[in-house]
This record gives structure tokens, C-alpha cells and sequence, in this order.
């Protein structure tokens, strides 16, 4: 079954490309190989973010060339990559507030409130929301808001203040889960036990049989109920 | 989202059934009913699909005709004509790979005081580890125990594990959860601090620990910030092309610029190969889940080596991969569907299989449900899938419970037009793990001295299938281990090795000897997915 063609404008150059493809799977079959651009090809990386445009419409559009659809008379380029800033820290030696956050990244001082970040989020992240929260130190709203990002770094390309949200977000993540968030005490317990080599024999017990016992254990273990 | 009159009717009858279904018990399989599904319809057991190698450290034994292909092939490098004698970078520990194995081996062995190179075919932390949605296993609840996670383990493996390799998995796991959470990992916990854990197939407690469903992905960016945070220096687009030696041990690795198209030689005391998986390597066409680079490299350098293989004639296919629409053919449906009480549904509206078994029976029962009985449903592309029934999960946990605990999987459907928390969705197996790979020890290290192997591409932990949220696990423990390890080595090392080629003459040798691979070369590094048509025209005028 032919498809219908439609005509794509790659970094300016025009392609015509079957309606039904993928940006990345179009690019493809116009003959390009991927070396940067392309990562997990399943919105998880954030290596393909791609700013597009479409006819007589001034506005830019955003997506991730292996979830947006072509379009006709699509006028697109991938941003693969973004020179943002990123600060280097010891996790150990932070406290989770504000003042760590403006510290390390002070043009979060600079956010103009204008919300252009968060109209270029693939992922629909309310991405102006998160700095804000950051900035008033609300680190786990912060972290709870901004965790879907893939650091594809569309945000940042957009910011006229120049702030690397992706990167305040991921240290605001790292700050609530490390200092915020109550520690796992079972967890804790656990290490515990097994610094002691509570379970040493049993194991060692488990790797002295043979398939026949581990099968009858194996196939006889209660499992537990799902809630 | 378009459907066709079929798939309607059929979806109407999956809201038909779906309040009995709740109630409904699925059997478990026993070992008997386990094997005939398998040996009946799992690709693992189709003849074809596979072939014996003829040459290198394995030689005899089967593997999937696609694996044969780059593991039998020549080297884009004349070990008579290359120079080796410039140095580029001299350093303690080469790390091959950025993913979860490379990530948390670079991290250890730059605490351990090593001097590190990470160098990676795309970017740091483009790898199937950020693709991981589900979880990660460790007993760490007061009614599970290592112990009851080895028997999970190597049972599900149908107990062909290397024991040593299981006790390392499953005795370092709660280490290694606490690690991650230290480090600043997002998991899913109540108010208290208790992790929210799940059932993943075949798990006899419930030991998935997730981040929503981005647990790899939230992994993963935690690991390359402090790989960053410590500047461990790191060259991006610059795969190992092929390996160094000494004639017998490991000294380095030839890389390979893929922008500016040179080579670069790095000498090493002791190299690291954390390349991953090969699900790009598309076995029997099967559609994948994996990375655009999971194509085997580390695989392909480690055999040439003289490492020998493990496991090589069993692949896992995730039960779930989408089939429907077209644009995510092939990519993962998380297992924490099934986890959270998603069913799988044919195409009459009814179960087949209970949800929670291992991968391998998940995966043959929905092929024969469509091959064998006909029950499934065609997509518009001719396909034929089974219904998985999400909307029972909010039926289950409440409303908006999907969107809260599945929001990736939520989105990936939304962006088609297709809302996952009212209607079903068609599933079929897919690509998506490769259960042996390189033989290693319990510190990574493979046969050939000061080569070590972490994470997908070692082989041994999951015996002949792995189970759900072990993986991450893996790329954890074992990414550390080596990490250690090869940073402990690389301290005893006085002087660095001779850099030479000789295994791989040897290897080209025994190719043109057995008349194999004559035509091909490996790695291949990058899929192909232009039109054959546009490939077949291509020049390399500026290469």
C-alpha cells in the first residue's frame, strides 16, 4: 500500500517523506544515518529534541524525533546537543535548600517568570513551575515536578536568562532523595545484616545443590500475595 | 487513535469481561507445563534462528545467525599495516561503554584513586539502562531475603546461573539500593521512608523497587552527574574499535572517532568492556526495545580477544512490546503493567496466561495464543497482538493511578491519541535482552588477563532467562565490582604492556583458514536503517 507523501524541510533542505513516519524514521528514509541526534529511539534519552516550524505559522514547535509526527511542510532541525552549564559539587557536603540551589546555580536569580521553558518541554513539564519552587526553595516540589525530564536541554536553548533548568532540576532531585525523603529503615536493617553475614550459610547452602533440590525448593516457595 | 471495526469489537469485549476477570485466578504453570510451552513456541527453539560458530574461543556452539554474523567478521583494522607506536592516552583503568556498568565502574575505580578514561560509542548514559522502566530488584524487606531472591533468581534462570555470579547479585543488592538511594535516586517510598515495592514475573516477594517508571532513566542521570561532579574524563562518540594486547593480556584498546572519522590508541593497565546488549542486532527481524547503539561491540572485541561465550543460544523477548500503533512497534511495555494487576487479554475478551510468570513462558504463551490458536488480534499492519488490559489497573489502585506511577508509558500512548487509563493496549513479544554473553568471574574478569566485563554483555548471572529488574541490578553490582577490581589491578601493574595486534592476526587467520566472514566487519557500531536503496548509494568522499 503506497503511503501518502508529504514534504519535509530537513535544516532547510526539502524531503518528500511517507505521512506516517516518525521525524527520526522520516530523517531515515531520506538516506540519513544517525550518529549524533539518536539515542534510545523510545522518549527516554532526550537526545533527539527537535525544534520544528510549520507553514505560515511564525510560531516554533518542540517534540522528540522518535515520538512527533511529520507533517507537511514541516520545517525542522534536531538540537542534539546544548553547551549548558553544569556545576560540579560533593552531594555529601550540600544542604537541601535555596541557598545551595542559587549557590550553584545563581541565573536561577535571573528567571523572568516568562514560561517559555516550559512551552519548550517535549515532555510537558511545567518547567517555569520548578525553578520557581527552587528558587523558593521548595526542593521537593522541585524534584516532584521536574522528574520526567530527559535533559534534552530544549529549556535551556529557549531561556533568555540563560538558566540550565535541567540541570537545577536533577540537583534538586538528587538534594530531596538524599536529604529530604526519610531513609528506608528495612533497608538500612538489611545492609546491617548483611555486613554481619546473617545470610552467608544459607546461600552458601543454596549453591552447594543441585538442580533437582533447588527445583523442588523452587517450585514448593510461597509467593507472596500482591496487595 | 484509527481502529479497525475488528479491534473494536474486540476491545468491547475485553470491557465486557474485565469485572469477572478481576476476579478471576490464573494458575501458575508447574515446571512440565513450563517446558512444553517453550520448547513449543519460544524462539529460543526454533532451529533456524540459529547457527555453530565456527571459529575464535567458542567455536561449536549455537548461536542466533545474526550474533554469528559480527562475532565471525574481520576487523576494519589490517593488524599488518596499523601503527600503534602513538600513544593518545595513557591511563590505569579504559572504560568501554557509558551506560549503568560503565557509569558506576568509573565512579568506584576513581574513588579507588585510579587514573579513569570512560570512552562511549553516543553519549554518556545513552544505553538500555535509561530505557529501564520497571525496577530494580534487592531483598531488602523484612520477609524477603537474599536467600529467597537467589532461589527467585536461578530458578527463573531454569538453573543454569553461575552460583558465584547470583550470590554477588543477590548478596550485594541491598549495598547497592542503599548506594543509589544515597546517592540521590527518586524512589517510589510512603511518608516513612518504606520503599513502594511490586511483584515483577516470577518473583516470589515483592522486591521491585522503582523511580515512577523512569527507574533506569532516573539511575542512570544520578550516575553521569557524579561522573561529572568528580571529572572523570569521558570522550563521547569514540567507541573501542578493537582491543590491545600483549599477546595474552589486555593492554589497551584502539578507538575510533566516529565525527572526525580517526583512530586514536589508548594504552590501559586494565580495560573495562561495559558495551551492553545487541538488541539492534534485530535477531530473526524481531523488533527491539534496546538503544540505537546496542549492537554487540563488546561482544565482537572480547571474542577476538580470546574470551569465550556463555548462554549465546538464549535471548530474551520482553512479552510486552508494543504492537500497536505502528510509530512504537517493538518498544517496551513495561513489566510493571503486569506488576501493578494489567492483564493480558486475547482477542475474545479472555486471560490465557497468569501475568506474573518468568519472561520466557510470557513471552511463548502470547505467540502461541497468536500463532497456534488464533486468538489474536490484527493491527492495520497485518500484525497479530493480544490485548493488554490497563484500565483494570485503576480499577485495582484507584483512579489515577496509571498517570501517577506510570507516567512515561501514560505519555508514550497520549502522544498518539490513545489513553491508556480507558482502553487497552496491543501488545507482542519483542527483543529485548541478550541472557549470556562474555564469561566472567565474580570480579568481572574474563579468561584474558586485565579484561573485565560488566552488565549486559557479561554472561552467567541469569542463566538461560533473566528476571525483571535484575538487569539494573546487574549494571550496578556489577559495573562496581569491576570498577574495583580493575582499578585494584591496575595498582599492581608496575609498567604498562606491550601494544600489539596479535590476537587479532591470529583471529583473521582462522577466518580465511575456515573460509567465514570474509565479506563482513565487525563491529558494526550503528544499525542500519535507511532504505536499502539510499545504503546502496551511499559514498564516502570526505570520510
Amino acid at each position: 500500500m503506497a503511503s501518502e507523501m508529504v514534504t519535509i524541510y530537513v535544516m532547510g533542505k526539502a524531503y518528500e517523506v511517507p505521512h506516517d513516519l516518525t521525524i527520526m524514521k522520516a530523517m531515515e528514509y531520506a538516506g540519513y544515518r544517525f550518529i549524533r541526534g539518536c539515542g534510545c529511539r523510545g522518549a527516554f534519552c532526550g537526545a533527539c529534541g527537535t525544534v520544528y516550524r510549520t507553514k505560515d505559522d511564525y510560531r516554533l514547535k518542540v517534540g522528540l524525533a522518535c515520538q512527533e509526527m511529520v507533517q507537511d511542510e514541516m520545517y525542522l532541525t534536531e538540537i542534539p546537543f546544548f553547551p549548558g552549564n553544569k556545576a560540579t559539587y560533593n552531594l555529601d557536603k550540600l544542604k537541601p535548600n535555596s541557598e545551595t540551589v542559587l549557590k550553584l546555580y545563581p541565573e536561577v536569580f535571573r528567571c523572568l517568570s516568562c514560561n517559555t521553558c516550559t512551552k519548550a518541554c517535549p515532555q510537558d513539564i511545567e518547567v517555569m513551575e520548578y525553578i520557581q519552587a527552587a528558587l523558593r526553595g521548595d526542593i521537593a516540589k522541585a524534584a516532584d515536578l521536574s522528574f520526567d525530564c530527559l535533559l534534552c536541554g530544549l529549556c535551556a536553548a529557549r531561556c533568555p536568562a540563560e538558566i540550565v533548568q535541567y540541570n537545577v532540576a536533577l540537583l534538586c532531585r538528587r538534594l530531596y532523595s538524599s536529604k529530604i525523603a526519610p531513609r528506608a529503615k528495612d533497608l538500612e536493617k538489611r545492609v546491617k545484616e548483611m555486613k554481619r553475614g546473617k545470610y552467608d550459610k544459607e546461600i552458601a547452602g543454596l549453591k552447594s545443590m543441585k538442580r533437582r533440590g533447588l527445583a523442588e525448593l523452587y517450585e514448593a516457595r510461597d509467593i507472596e500475595p500482591a496487595d | 487513535m484509527y481502529y479497525t471495526p475488528d479491534m473494536q469489537k474486540s476491545m468491547e469485549l475485553v470491557e465486557k469481561t474485565r469485572k469477572e476477570r478481576q476476579k478471576q485466578q490464573m494458575p501458575l504453570l508447574d515446571a512440565v507445563g513450563k517446558v512444553g510451552l517453550l520448547e513449543s513456541h519460544h524462539p529460543d527453539y526454533i532451529k533456524r534462528i540459529f547457527r555453530k560458530l565456527k571459529v575464535g574461543p567458542s567455536k561449536n556452539t549455537l548461536t542466533p545467525k545474526e550474533f554469528a554474523d559480527v562475532l565471525e567478521a574481520r576487523s576494519m583494522i589490517d593488524p599488518a599495516k596499523f601503527d600503534v607506536s602513538k600513544i593518545d592516552y595513557d591511563v590505569d583503568v579504559l572504560i568501554v561503554g557509558g551506560g549503568g556498568a560503565g557509569a558506576a565502574a568509573a565512579i568506584v575505580a576513581h574513588d579507588a584513586g585510579a587514573d579513569v578514561l570512560l570512552v562511549t560509542k553516543l553519549r554518556v548514559g545513552d544505553a538500555n539502562t535509561v530505557m529501564a522502566q520497571g525496577g530494580i530488584q534487592g531483598a531488602a524487606k523484612a520477609n524477603d531475603s537474599p536467600a529467597i531472591h537467589y532461589l527467585d533468581v536461578i530458578g527463573g534462570g531454569w538453573y543454569f546461573n553461575d552460583p558465584d555470579l547470583v550470590e554477588a547479585l543477590v548478596g550485594d543488592a541491598p549495598d547497592v539500593l542503599a548506594w543509589l538511594e544515597k546517592l540521590g535516586v527518586m524512589f517510589d517510598k510512603d511518608p516513612d521512608g518504606t520503599m513502594l515495592t511490586i511483584h515483577g514475573g516470577g518473583t516470589s516477594r515483592m522486591r521491585m523497587h522503582a523511580a515512577r517508571d523512569y527507574t533506569g532513566g532516573e539511575i542512570m542521570k544520578t550516575l553521569k552527574d557524579e561522573v561529572q561532579n568528580r571529572d572523570i574524563p569521558c570522550i563521547e562518540f569514540s567507541p573501542a574499535y578493537e582491543l590491545l594486547t600483549d599477546g595474552k593480556k589486555v593492554t589497551g584498546a584502539v578507538l575510533y572517532n566516529m565525527e572526525t572519522r580517526e583512530y586514536l590508541i589508548a594504552r590501559a593497565k586494565t580495560v573495562i568492556l561495559a558495551t551492553g546488549g545487541a538488541g539492534r542486532l534485530h535477531v530473526d527481524s524481531f523488533p527491539t526495545t534496546n538503544h540505537y547503539g546496542a549492537t554487540a561491540d563488546g561482544l565482537v572485541l572480547g571474542y577476538r580477544a580470546g574470551v569465550p561465550l556463555v548462554f549465546m543460544d538464549t535471548i530474551q523477548y520482553h512479552p510486552t512490546g508494543a504492537a500497536y500503533p505502528e510509530q512504537l512497534l517493538g518498544q517496551l511495555v513495561t513489566e510493571k503493567v503486569r506488576g501493578l494487576g494489567g492483564q493480558l487479554v486475547n482477542a475474545k475478551g479472555n486471560r490465557f496466561v497468569y501475568e506474573l510468570e518468568t519472561r520466557d513462558v510470557e513471552a511463548a504463551a502470547i505467540i502461541r495464543e497468536c500463532a497456534e490458536r488464533k486468538n489474536g488480534v490484527e493491527t492495520p499492519s497485518g500484525y497479530s497482538a493480544v490485548w493488554l488490559d490497563t484500565p483494570i489497573i485503576e480499577d485495582i489502585h484507584g483512579p489515577g493511578t496509571i498517570k501517577k506511577r506510570l507516567p512515561a508509558m501514560y505519555r508514550q500512548y497520549q502522544r498518539f491519541g490513545i489513553d491508556m487509563s480507558k482502553t487497552p493496549i496491543l501488545i507482542y513479544p519483542t527483543q529485548h535482552y541478550q541472557n549470556g554473553g562474555l564469561k566472567i568471574k565474580v570480579d568481572t574478569e574474563t579468561p584474558v588477563k586485565n579484561l573485565y566485563a560488566s552488565g549486559e554483555v557479561g554472561g552467567g548471572v541469569h542463566g538461560r532467562n533473566r528476571l525483571m529488574g535484575n538487569s539494573l541490578l546487574d549494571v550496578v553490582v556489577f559495573g562496581k565490582r569491576a570498577g574495583a577490581a580493575a582499578a585494584e589491578r591496575a595498582a599492581s601493574i608496575r609498567r604498562p604492556g606491550k601494544l600489539t595486534l596479535g590476537h587479532l592476526k591470529k583471529f583473521h587467520k582462522e577466518l580465511t583458514a575456515k573460509r567465514v566472514g570474509r565479506n563482513r566487519v565487525a563491529p558494526i557500531l550503528l544499525p542500519e536503517y535507511r532504505r536499502p536503496e539510499k545504503a546502496k548509494n551511499k559514498v564516502d568522499i570526505l570520510a
